[in-house]
């Protein structure tokens, strides 16, 4: 019995979480459209999430293309079909592996930050001391920074698929003794926007999955410094499940438009 | 003292679930004075200060501030109230990510237009009330437990409220570092002719700051006067507040 109500009121505790997130984003899109607009915070945050983020996409991105290339490597020699090599990991990388891989990575280095950070000033009272000043805290916290994903997260994917092909490239380039020009060649033959337009549109949903839990999470905080933390573990392990959630119905959507 | 009420709290009532924090509790503060209100610690001395300044909603009663009854207006108006009250939380509240600079000018970018050189001015003039000019370019976390209190007083004043509200001003300070809060706290009453509402349990802060006390007991506002009168009361309640 008590194994039973324990999970009961595990799943009603979940339900009143879905619920409030569902509070929390309506209050978004309301807040969004109306004045004044944060411009100020809004590009402070780009940066805080698309420069700062920069190398750790650059160094993930190249590191996947290089071990998927040589991974991929001695089963396409296998079937004598090395020359498929290119487009393969081209597919591969831009439609699903770079925007999830990429999308996973800035669920922990931004939604864990927007978590701790936000998490932190609730408990602080910085918000409270915000509020006070005259100032709409979820406006200038909350709104900045999930827009800020929204629009930072595609950027991110874009550059990270690239220099992952470049990562693929060096390992065919040095394995396979194909020249890089002829390397994209294959890769731009083999990409049709039937690719790319799907796999961008979903990065801005996880753009804003991430923005959106991390800013939940740490705004909803409570219970002190042991909050902070709470909410800034439960924003990653939340996100990055519901990024597989999301890809999953993208990708369910992308297959009845294009098949 | 002029006795125009700035603060006026009647018949307020508060309850997180079964339990009721403000019981009919009543209050005004008038222009220029020094009002400490004291309680026990979870007496509900924050918790009024919140409703008071609109960051927590109130069960009943009404709460006029400048004359305006703060649960009747609108979000537009009570942001615009908000300029005229400066608050000192309890602890600090420094926006952690700012400089001091920036977390002076972060009231005055949203609420003035003022040009970049008054901003600075201003700046400089609020970090000199305080006593520390040498602080602008640093962080919170580089400051000690009593410079942030500074800080976070000059940011308090830096719109030149009319109603400044002291959250448990020099808790969590060394007796020295509480003494120079309180002198703080009277130059700049003097200098500004603000309306003070100080919340404490600390008995010194209250005799030297207050021009009237009122004692928060049960969520009542249990009995009111200046601090001799309360100091010499033979009400037990009352005196073990002054031991």
């Amino acid at each position: 019995m008590k194994f039973l109500s324990s999970h009961q009121s595990g799943f009603i505790s979940f339900f009143n979480e879905i619920g409030d997130m569902g509070n929390f984003t309506g209050r978004y899109f309301r807040e969004l459209f109306s004045k004044p607009f944060e411009f100020r915070e809004f590009l402070n945050q780009c940066y805080q999430m698309g420069n700062k983020s920069l190398l750790l996409v650059g160094v993930t991105g190249f590191i996947l293309g290089l071990v998927f290339t040589l991974q991929s490597r001695p089963t396409l020699m296998e079937f004598g079909a090395v020359s498929w090599m290119p487009s393969m990991i081209s597919i591969s990388i831009v439609r699903e592996i770079g925007p999830v891989i990429i999308a996973l990575i800035c669920a922990g280095r931004i939604g864990s930050s927007i978590g701790a950070e936000l998490g932190s000033m609730k408990v602080t009272e910085q918000i409270d001391a915000m509020e006070v000043s005259g100032t709409n805290p979820f406006k200038y916290l909350v709104v900045t920074r999930i827009l800020a994903a929204t629009c930072m997260l595609p950027l991110l994917v874009i550059i990270g698929d690239f220099v992952a092909l470049v990562g693929s490239a060096i390992i065919e380039n040095a394995k396979g003794d194909v020249s890089f020009t002829l390397y994209f060649n294959q890769v731009f033959e083999a990409l049709e926007f039937t690719d790319l337009i799907p796999a961008t549109l979903k990065t801005f949903f996880f753009g804003f999955a991430i923005g959106l839990v991390g800013c939940f999470k740490g705004y909803n905080s409570n219970k002190g410094t042991a909050g902070v933390g709470k909410a800034s573990n439960s924003a990653v392990v939340f996100t990055s499940m519901l990024l597989f959630v999301l890809d999953f119905i993208a990708v369910f959507i992308t297959d009845i438009f294009y098949s | 003292m002029k006795n125009q009420p700035v603060i006026e709290i009647k018949n307020l009532y508060k309850s997180f679930g079964q339990t009721r924090v403000l019981n009919d509790f009543n209050l005004t503060l008038f222009k220029g004075e020094n009002l400490v209100l004291m309680g026990k610690s979870g007496s509900g001395k924050s918790v009024l200060i919140k409703c008071l300044v609109g960051l927590m909603d109130f069960d009943k009663g009404s709460i006029k501030v400048l004359g305006k009854d703060i649960s009747n207006i609108k979000q537009s108006e009570l942001d615009e109230l908000r300029t005229d009250i400066g608050f000192l939380f309890q602890g600090s509240a420094l926006y952690d990510s700012m400089t001091v600079r920036e977390n002076l000018e972060f009231p005055l970018r949203r609420h003035q237009n003022d040009s970049e050189s008054k901003t600075k001015a201003r700046v400089e003039e609020a970090l000199e009330n305080v006593g520390l000019p040498q602080t602008i370019d640093l962080m919170p976390a580089e400051l000690s437990g009593g410079m942030q209190r500074r800080i976070a007083l000059a940011r308090a004043l830096i719109l030149k409220p009319k109603i400044i509200i002291y959250d448990e001003p020099t808790t969590g300070l060394d007796p020295i570092t509480a003494k120079e809060i309180i002198l703080l706290m009277m130059n700049i009453q003097k200098k500004y002719a603000t309306s003070s509402l100080i919340i404490t349990h600390d008995v010194d802060c209250a005799r030297v700051i207050s021009n009237r006390m009122i004692l928060l007991l049960d969520g009542k506002d249990y009995i009111q006067g200046t601090f001799n009168e309360l100091a010499l009361s033979e009400d037990p309640k009352i005196k073990a507040f002054f031991k």
